[in-house]
């Protein structure tokens, strides 16, 4: 019995020591990289010492106990590994001394470590690093997922997307990008970067609800992280209070997507009851927080519709006209396919079905075979129109691209309906 | 580059086929998924099977014929059916395997269809 007891005391501490490890890699990991790659550039060697840390830490740990701070522990730990594999360079890690005395300081037991997590990101969205590996990057750098996890939110196989990531951290250390934030001139373009990688991760995460009953492929709450980030380290950038807004306005709708059946409820039938009124009113105010700063962009204008759309429920009526204005507002912001053939939809549900007809016919054919709401749109608009045949013909291939089973069999239902 | 989508089912979706609740559905979403198959201009081949319990396995072991009523193996998941598909990578298949039913009801396996074998002769 008392070897029992033992047994499970060892247990139970090997738990706890194990969800310290776990938190503190989701809250530091990013931290840590950026200052350990910050040096010379190295994320690939920085990453590994620092998943040696967190191994070494789970040996350590539960025999030593947790250490004041663990954070430091785990800094001090990687950058010996990463001296042992680099003796030569050692030097250039030096600088840390300084940041990890101040850190080790009794007087400083929570200090926290110099946030260098910008830089990072500026690192990953950078326009010498293929557009579509940004997001993964970030999410790696930044947040520690592996290339599992990120392979199957982008649909590409985890081998393909290691070697992805592997090759884009030799790129950049090879071309030598620096880990700086930009000069104030270039801010706002590179900043559209950092910000488009973080919103392409929603986007998946987006299509991935929509698109499979895994939950384990939802990005959400890693791209709502990144862009909190962004916020707090940039509190002057208005399309960063846009993303994030734009983001919590979505997200608060997740719980009323699905109805009690599991099936799936299209925005205009959604009950307003079961939409998280936290994340409204944060983005609400975000919002409004950025037009105070008053420089628009595509974003903020994303965000606007979002909003307007949950208005809808409050004053009894959604406001096309301001819906259409601001449609297109954002083509002239950001002319592409997904912004017009949202322009379309909302023409319409206007009654200008011919009009919302011309904007879908006006697109390149090539753009819009497999992007799927280009169909369910031009299927809405023929209807609209009175043109039944033509209707059915785009509702098929609609329903032939939709990837999540319970938005085609709702479309079926359209269909049957229609 | 040809890749085979082999389009593993569940017994429980399979047997949507026959129910008259579920028949509609199940046989809306495959149609359509064929036809952006086919519109797109990317299908080179593929059918549907008859259900796992039409099989009969053979093997040769020790120079005997064996035959087996049924399938290879008793697996939750079987196949369904397939596709042969022309696509630029993996990735643009991949992003087809999404679409289609199988991969929200069961599984679909991706793989490049072997190139032709040169006829040059051997060395």
């Amino acid at each position: 019995m008392v070897g029992g007891r033992t047994r499970s005391t060892e247990v139970a501490q090997a738990a706890s020591v194990e969800a310290v490890v776990v938190a503190t890699a989701r809250n530091s990991y990013g931290r840590l990289v950026a200052l350990l790659a910050a040096r010379d550039g190295d994320l690939a060697a920085s990453e590994d010492a620092l998943s040696e840390a967190f191994a070494a830490a789970l040996q350590t740990w539960p025999r030593r106990g947790i250490p004041t701070n663990p954070d430091a522990w785990l800094l001090t730990t990687a950058r010996n590994r990463l001296i042992n594999t680099h003796r030569h360079e050692a030097v250039k890690l030096r600088g840390m001394d300084e940041i990890l005395r101040r850190m080790d300081a009794p007087s400083a037991t929570a200090a926290p470590i110099p946030d260098q997590r910008l830089s990072l990101l500026f690192v990953c969205a950078h326009p010498a690093i293929q557009e579509d590996m940004r997001t993964p990057l970030m999410l790696q750098t930044i947040l520690g997922l592996d290339a599992a996890q990120i392979a199957s939110a982008f649909l590409v196989s985890p081998t393909t997307m290691g070697q992805r990531l592997v090759r884009a951290k030799a790129k950049i250390k090879a071309a030598g990008i620096g880990f700086k934030i930009p000069d104030l001139d270039a801010l706002p373009g590179r900043l559209d970067e950092v910000l488009s990688a973080i919103y392409a991760a929603f986007g998946t995460s987006f299509d991935a609800v929509a698109g499979s009953d895994d939950h384990n492929i939802s990005l959400a709450d890693e791209a709502i992280f990144l862009a909190r980030l962004v916020v707090s380290l940039l509190p002057q950038e208005p399309e960063a209070f846009g993303l994030l807004a734009l983001m919590l306005y979505v997200d608060a709708r997740k719980g009323a997507r699905w109805g009690p059946e599991g099936e799936f409820v299209p925005l205009k039938n959604q009950d307003a009851k079961l939409w998280e009124r936290a994340k409204i009113i944060e983005a609400e105010g975000l919002l409004a927080r950025a037009s105070k700063l008053n420089r628009l962009g595509r974003f903020q204008i994303e965000a606007a519709i979002q909003s307007i759309h949950i208005q809808a429920p409050i004053t009894g009526a959604t406001n096309w006209a301001a819906l259409r204005s601001f449609h297109e507002l954002l083509l002239t912001h950001r002319p592409s396919i997904g912004a017009f053939v949202s322009y379309a939809a909302v023409l319409q549900a206007m009654g200008q079905g011919r009009a919302a007809l011309e904007v879908l016919f006006s697109l390149n054919t090539a753009d819009v075979s497999t992007y799927q709401p280009y169909w369910v749109t031009l299927a809405a608009a023929h209807r609209g129109c009175q043109e039944a045949a033509a209707a059915a013909i785009a509702m098929e291939r609609a329903i032939g691209l939709t990837e999540n089973t319970k938005v085609r069999a709702f479309l079926l239902g359209e269909r049957e309906g229609g | 580059m040809q890749f085979m989508l082999i389009m593993n089912e569940t017994e429980a979706e399979r047997s949507k086929r026959d129910d008259p609740a579920t028949a509609g559905a199940y046989w809306g979403g495959w149609t359509a998924f064929v036809g952006a198959l086919q519109q797109s201009g990317i299908i080179i081949n593929g059918d549907g099977l008859q259900p796992p319990h039409t099989a009969t396995t053979l093997r040769i072991r020790d120079g005997k014929r064996v035959v087996q009523d049924g399938p290879f193996a008793d697996t939750k998941e079987q196949l369904g059916g397939y596709f042969i598909i022309e696509v630029p990578d993996l990735d643009a298949a991949l992003e087809w395997a999404a679409k289609s039913p199988a991969a929200s009801a069961g599984s679909v396996e991706v793989r490049p269809v072997m190139p032709p074998r040169s006829t040059a002769p051997a060395g």
